[in-house]
């Protein structure tokens, strides 16, 4: 199913349709099938006007068994069109989806346009001289699905049918069995009579330039080896899998020949503390991971701060806390990330705002870490990491230069802590340099020598410095953007993975001539310099996360001059425009 | 070829690795012959000093980076294996010596330890084996004999106790010797066969704790009774021992045995010969077991077998990816596989 997804992006891509999609999965790899708990989805949402969401409520279900009805008609339209399987809507399939009676019969889908399609018979009609078995005419009928989803869109299927040919190479059977299973589903719609009208969405105006279809874990990986590129050092991956960042590990395993080192260590702790052993080394140093993974690096980040090595730590946000919901997506690592160490250990901290966004955060986290000596986390979401968007392709001469601050050979100045006026980072020596050769390590540092020291006025002496260093990169980042009037009676405030959701919320309301403004942050710590005199031009403000008010708690705490009030949802789930709507209605009314 | 230390003819000498850090350690430690010994080995080894990178854990021998004047990381507990692991992987030209005591390497990093040895990075470790906590002063350790009496079992330990040679062979180890800190002529050989050994290799210094476990070692370590509790393994020669030289370890049927020269018609040839490069580990593994008083306890090379190693293996995937991918660079990258233009 994510991958019948994926194709109908790509194919409406190439309409020239813009695109955002969700993909909605079990935790389980093999939930049982025909079960609520086992249906696997994918929502995909195109437009011919920009669009930054997955869509709140579909105009078209297709609906392969009883239970992935049950589970998603509550996210389809009333009036929207739902697609059916008849041959899987049997008393097997309404008892394991837990219907009592036919849906189909029941009068619960009254009010819906419901296309009856035998589709499993159909596609062992189609593929029956070919010889295929029933397992492989099986697996092909979600492009039956497919293929009738691209008549009602009128989308060509030249696209899917190459992927075919890619994917299938060695067996022209495949090949040939999908190609008819995909017809067969274009012709079954388009000569049934049911379908009245067809959905034409005409290509939408963008920018121009060249787009290709990214996911969130891809464009991270990618935005590293960017980085990598530009600093022209090699990248050290230490990684553990974990849903739902697993991905990024799996991707820059496939990129050796730009040298990329990926080790997948033996628990989170190895990932991160080897990682930490390739900084010192010159590596650029990564380490990927989900919420209780992050947990379990907390004692090796502060050996990074202690250390002052850079080192990027990618922590995609999923529903907790424990194992919590894994494939689902939440923003409540924040906390986390800002005081989730023992003592004082400031790190930067950057949240991406869309999953092609993720390139660039993964890029610039790379940039400040290593041109400023720190450690930065960088926050994803399962909602960004598994979705994607058209991502228009940047040209590596356009990427800003990255400059770490390397100690040269023999220098006689060079001392392990001593630091630069303006950025307040130490130098980076490496292993192999000669006249350079220094220790690091956890424990407290002489200033200037680096050398162990219990001594307690150094010792707050060094707290300051490290967390001054880090405060110092406000100078480094852009000041913060306001989208809407810089005066207004409503400032909507998010930060992370809910921009695309909250700006289509926020422009809406704006049509309709509501005085709203957004100040959605990427730069969570330090903050851009501004946002303390943007609050503070706005009659009220309002807070929107994915979780029960961590940001606000951060905002009060550096701000507590200001009234917050708040939209808070943790299910799982992303916002839907009409929450949001209803929320922001609600306080311009009282 | 990749992947592997190149040596060269370089000039260094003890002074070239000691440090002007004030050493720590309390008087009459193990650890100070330990560094005395390694000082001696560094500069024996045809590597340039800024090639050399120590790496330790927590623990009152993972001070031991702060003592040499090399690049040095003193990590966090557990860890050292894992971070030596970067290190070694970020750049295969360098000498990474990691030092541990048993409580860092088997109980906290315990499941580094085992995953460093069977990925087989070319890293030698240094297990200092006092069997009990000493920086935090006096509870008892992974290796702590059974039933001994500590701060954290006043009715004597119920756990049983690792034995490191055991665990490094079940783990696929390529290397492992075993040493005494109140020997440092052969700690200084032994270190110089770790470091020359193609792989992870790991030598077990019995070290004593003066102040919180004085004396664990002395069955094996006086005078009196050392030559009849310890066999000195010499590859290729039958395994004799005692003040004496007149008892041997003989293979009988599936387990070894202690057999007396002479009595009942047994000469050397019914001994067993010590071969540590046999890639079977049976024998070695009953060798690395043997414990006093119904064995003698093994010192030497007990295993040491050629296994290319990862960094080699990781450097060969890199060098065919870069020759065979078309794809050379980002902008190569992001314009690969399906785009589309607007215009």
């Amino acid at each position: 199913m994510q991958l019948t997804g994926s194709l109908f992006s790509d194919a409406a891509a190439q309409e020239g349709n813009v695109f955002a999609t969700f993909p909605d999965y079990p935790a389980e790899i093999r939930a049982p099938q025909g079960t609520v708990a086992g249906v696997s989805g994918y929502q995909v949402h195109i437009g011919s006007k920009p669009i930054h969401t997955s869509g709140d409520l579909a105009d078209v279900l297709v609906a392969m068994n009883p239970a992935s009805l049950k589970s998603n008609l509550k996210w389809t339209k009333k009036g929207g069109i739902i697609i059916v399987d008849t041959d899987a809507f049997n008393d097997k399939g309404f008892e394991r989806a837990g219907y009592a009676k036919d849906p189909l019969e029941s009068g619960e889908l009254d009010g819906y346009r419901v296309i009856r399609a035998p589709i499993t018979n159909l596609v062992r009609e189609s593929v029956k001289d070919l010889g295929v078995d029933h397992k492989v005419a099986g697996k092909s009928r979600n492009m039956f699905a497919l293929g009738m989803l691209y008549y009602l869109f009128n989308i060509n299927m030249e696209t899917t049918m190459s992927f075919f040919e890619k994917k299938f190479r060695s067996n022209p059977l495949i090949v040939e069995a999908n190609r008819r299973v995909l017809t067969a589903g274009y012709d079954y719609a388009d000569t049934i009579e049911v379908i009245s009208n067809t959905f034409n969405v005409a290509p939408a105006p963008l920018n121009t330039g060249t787009y290709r279809n990214l996911t969130g874990n891809q464009a991270t990986a990618w935005g590293f080896m960017a980085a990598a590129e530009k600093a022209g050092r090699q990248i050290f991956l230490g990684s553990y899998p974990i849903t739902p960042a697993t991905e990024i590990l799996q991707e820059l395993s496939y990129h050796k020949q730009f040298g990329v080192k990926v080790f997948q260590a033996e628990d989170e702790i190895a990932g991160i503390t080897s990682a930490i052993g390739a900084s010192y080394t010159g590596s650029i140093a990564v380490t990927t991971t989900s919420g209780p993974g992050l947990s379990l690096k907390s004692e090796a980040i502060g050996l990074a701060v202690m250390t002052e090595l850079p080192l990027v730590i990618v922590d995609v946000q999923r529903g907790g806390p424990s194992t919590g919901l894994p494939t689902k997506s939440e923003q409540s690592d924040l906390l986390q990330a800002l005081y989730g160490r023992n003592g004082e250990a400031p790190v930067i901290i950057i949240a991406a705002q869309s999953s092609g966004d993720c390139f660039y955060a993964a890029f610039e986290a790379t940039k400040l870490s290593l041109e400023h000596m720190t450690p930065v986390i960088l926050l994803t979401d399962g909602y960004l990491a598994n979705g994607s968007e058209m991502f228009r392709i940047p040209s590596m001469k356009d990427m800003p230069a990255i400059h770490p601050p390397i100690a040269q050979a023999n220098d006689p100045d060079y001392k392990p802590y001593l630091r630069d006026e303006e950025k307040l980072r130490r130098q980076w020596a490496v292993p192999g340099t000669e006249g350079l050769r220094h220790r690091v390590g956890g424990l407290e540092k002489w200033d200037i020598t680096g050398h162990v020291s219990h001594d307690p006025l150094n010792h707050q002496r060094m707290c300051e410095l490290r967390e001054e260093k880090v405060n110092r990169v406000a100078n480094f980042i852009p000041k913060q953007e306001v989208v809407g009037p810089e005066e207004n009676d409503l400032l909507v405030v998010s930060w992370g993975g809910t921009r695309g959701v909250i700006l289509e919320a926020v422009q809406q309301m704006q049509a309709e001539g509501k005085k709203v403004s957004m100040m959605h942050l990427r730069h969570i710590y330090p903050l851009p310099l501004n946002v303390e005199e943007i609050l503070g031009r706005y009659k009220k403000i309002i807070v929107c996360e994915l979780n029960l008010g961590q940001l606000v708690k951060y905002l009060k705490i550096n701000f507590p001059q200001y009234k917050y009030h708040q939209l808070n949802k943790i299910q799982g789930l992303p916002f839907m425009v009409k929450e949001l709507v209803d929320a922001c209605n609600a306080l311009l009314e009282d | 070829m990749e992947g592997q230390i190149k040596t060269q003819p370089v000039q260094l000498t003890k002074d070239d690795f000691v440090s002007d850090q004030m050493v720590k350690w309390c008087p009459g430690c193990g650890d100070h012959a330990i560094l005395h010994s390694v000082e001696k080995v560094f500069p024996e080894l045809g590597i340039p000093k800024e090639n050399f990178v120590v790496v330790s854990g927590i623990g009152c021998s993972s001070r031991f980076p702060y003592y040499m004047n090399t690049y040095g990381i003193h990590g966090i507990h557990g860890r050292a294996a894992a971070i030596a692991s970067g290190v070694k992987i970020s750049n295969p030209e360098l000498s990474v010596w990691m030092i541990t005591g048993d409580g860092d390497c088997m109980a906290i990093g315990g499941n580094h330890f085992i995953h460093v040895l069977r990925r087989n990075l070319d890293i030698n470790i240094l297990l200092f084996n006092n069997k009990i906590y000493g920086l935090t002063k006096g509870q008892y350790s992974p290796t702590t004999p059974m039933g001994s009496v500590t701060k954290t079992s006043p009715q004597g330990t119920i756990e049983h106790p690792f034995n490191p040679g055991e665990l490094v062979i079940g783990a696929q180890g390529t290397f492992f010797a075993r040493v005494l800190d109140t020997n440092p002529k052969m700690m200084t050989d032994i270190f110089m066969d770790a470091a020359r050994h193609k792989g992870t290799s790991l030598v077990e210094v019995l070290q004593n704790c003066v102040i919180f476990n004085n004396k664990v070692h002395d069955l094996i370590t006086n005078k009196a009774t050392k030559d009849d509790n310890t066999i000195i393994l010499e590859e290729g020669k039958p395994m004799i021992f005692g003040k004496d030289n007149d008892k041997g370890i003989r293979l009988n049927g599936l387990a070894l045995e202690v057999v007396r020269l002479g009595e009942n018609g047994i000469t050397e040839k019914d001994l067993l010969v010590h071969d540590p490069d046999h890639s079977d580990t049976g024998i070695q593994m009953m060798i690395a077991g043997m414990t006093p008083p119904a064995f003698p306890m093994a010192l030497g090379v007990i295993r040491r077998v050629k296994q290319v190693t990862y960094e080699v293996l990781l450097e060969n995937q890199i060098a065919h990816a870069r020759e065979t991918s078309p794809i050379k660079n980002m902008d190569d990258l992001l314009r690969s596989g399906n785009t589309w233009s607007v215009e």
